[in-house]
């Protein structure tokens, strides 16, 4: 855009890092022409937490627990993933009651998931009462989750070579009661958004991303398929139990936020049919097999279809306790890119509801951060670099004492 | 589809006023009691007695949280850090002997650090600072 300083309709703003709209710290520098987005610059990497690295000082059966930690909302895709690569390298064959128990929790946690989007979607576009509808039903997720694996969030079901916790009988009539309460509601739900004229009115259009666009920046999950490409993980590179299971990857043709709703309200129906298929087909044996601790070299990529897309876990070993490296890409890294072409030509009121629509999760994204002007350092210099930064800010690292 | 639009212009109107008449959705905690599920992972128990001193716990513990003390033959005490603790259950898992278990108690705020360690001793019941609910 030709920024012009002495037009009173050019400004250029900042949104961000902490901003009241978004729970997480993000920045957009916006340039604006009146009230039109001219060019968008995103950019990511304030919640670097060093997981990665962290990693690599701790055993197999620990890092699970920190990579589960990445999200609060996704964890069970996290541990999921890095637990299949694992198991890939050290040669496991995981029971099969694991893998449906697994798919099991991947769907409750997929449920919970799309319908808090639903109400942070509902709340960006100022329909708070639907927030307060699917958040009022998401709970009935989030106790079933704590009753069936010990916990809200962070689930700690998985263990390396199965999981940890059986399914009774009762506790699975009880999920095909809650299951089909929640079927009810959500078809009203959909009903909803093909017929609520504001709602409709207000996602049309917004956040265009063709076909070729989503392609062309990777976008991944429910925001890859409301522009039609009909990419799961769990269809086209079947993990877990996915590969047994009868389910098809609801895609939409829209292109915009509303096709995203579209998108996610459908995967919703899909989830229920898969934990009543679940439920139904759980077969009978044991729910883990014996892991060593030191795990054989070899490196392994593990995919899963996240409620955001595909999250990717490498690993590679070196035969004892600690794994060498682990990598982690985030789906939110994959969307991000398309932020910026969502928002061409849009207005800045729209600005909140396209980037709740990629379902951002900026925390879980940030595996790097950019010291500016200083190219590569070691980890001597980066580590000697971040404690006097530190030590400039008031914080002395020399009488704290180490903790792990 | 345009002509669609506006057949039902506020759709969830009913819902609105029906909900307007039903009880609340959420639980008037902490005025009333909120029962966590049987499993629930909440704070730790020890049972000193069947402890053998192997470790397992410290090891897979993820963040150090746990330590075991040897105080005479066959006899330990554990100190656990609630504030470090992640409730994850691994020790509970690794535990040979189940030396350890999980119990429902999730109400474990406290308003000095100090508090938030919890020593199990030999004689099998945890020390003054320990918190029940």
């Amino acid at each position: 855009m030709d920024f012009d300083k002495t037009n009173d309709k050019d400004m250029q703003i900042s949104i961000g890092p902490q901003h009241p709209a978004l729970k997480e710290p993000t920045s957009f520098s916006l340039a604006l022409r009146g009230e039109k987005i001219e060019a968008i610059q995103v950019k990511i990497g304030y919640n670097h937490r060093g997981i990665e690295k962290g990693c690599e000082s701790r055993t197999y059966i620990q890092d699970m627990y920190l990579l589960e930690r990445i999200c609060g909302i996704c964890s069970h895709a996290h541990s999921t993933a890095y637990v299949q690569a694992v198991e890939t390298i050290a040669g496991l064959q995981v029971p099969r009651r694991a893998l449906y128990l697994r798919v099991l929790i991947g769907e409750l946690e997929r449920i919970h998931s799309h319908l808090l989007w639903l109400g942070v979607a509902g709340h960006e576009i100022g329909f708070d009462t639907l927030l307060m509808y699917t958040w009022r039903d998401r709970e009935a997720i989030m106790d079933l989750l704590a009753e069936l694996t010990g916990n809200r969030v962070n689930y700690g079901i998985n263990t390396i070579g199965g999981v940890r916790r059986d399914l009774t009988k009762e506790e699975g009539e009880r999920i095909v009661k809650i299951i089909d309460h929640l079927a009810e509601q959500t078809k009203y739900y959909i009903q909803l958004a093909q017929e609520e004229v504001t709602l409709i009115q207000r996602l049309s259009g917004v956040g265009k991303l063709p076909r070729e666009d989503a392609l062309r920046l990777g976008a991944v999950g429910p925001t890859a398929r409301a522009s039609s490409i009909t990419f799961d993980v769990r269809k086209d590179d079947p993990y877990a139990a996915y590969g047994e299971l009868d389910f098809k990857a609801v895609s939409a043709d829209q292109a915009d936020v509303y096709g995203r709703t579209i998108v996610r309200l459908g995967e919703l129906m899909e989830a229920y049919s898969l934990i009543k298929q679940v439920v139904k087909n759980l077969p009978d044996g044991p729910i883990a097999v014996r892991a060593p601790r030191k795990i054989p070299a070899g490196e392994a990529l593990s995919r899963y279809e996240a409620p955001r897309g595909e999250d990717v876990h490498y690993v590679k070993s070196n035969g004892t306790e600690n794994p060498e490296r682990v990598k982690v890409r985030a789906p939110t890294l994959a969307n991000t890119q398309a932020i910026a072409k969502m928002l061409e030509d849009r207005y800045l009121a729209d600005l909140p509801i396209v980037v709740a629509a990629i379902d951002p999760c900026f925390s879980c994204t940030d595996r790097a951060i950019e010291v500016e002007g200083r190219g590569l350092m070691s980890w001597e210099k980066l580590r000697r670099y971040s404690i006097d930064w530190y030590r400039a800010q008031g914080v002395d690292f020399r009488n704290v004492k180490r903790v792990i | 589809m345009a002509k669609k639009f506006f057949i039902r212009p506020g759709a969830m109107i009913a819902l609105v006023l029906k909900t307007l008449f039903q009880k609340p959705a959420t639980v008037d905690y902490p005025n009333k009691p909120l029962p966590m599920p049987e499993h629930f992972r909440g704070k730790l128990d020890f049972m000193p007695e069947k402890c053998i001193g192997c470790l397992l716990c410290m090891k897979d513990c993820p963040t150090d949280a746990i330590e075991i003390k040897k105080l005479g033959d066959k006899k330990f005490e554990m100190d656990i850090d609630l504030g470090k603790c992640i409730y994850c259950g691994q020790c509970v898992d690794s535990c040979l002997k189940k030396a350890l278990a999980i119990t429902p108690n999730f109400e474990l705020a406290q308003f000095s650090h100090d508090k938030l360690r919890v020593v199990f001793n030999a004689a099998g019941s945890p020390d003054g600072t320990d918190q029940k609910a």
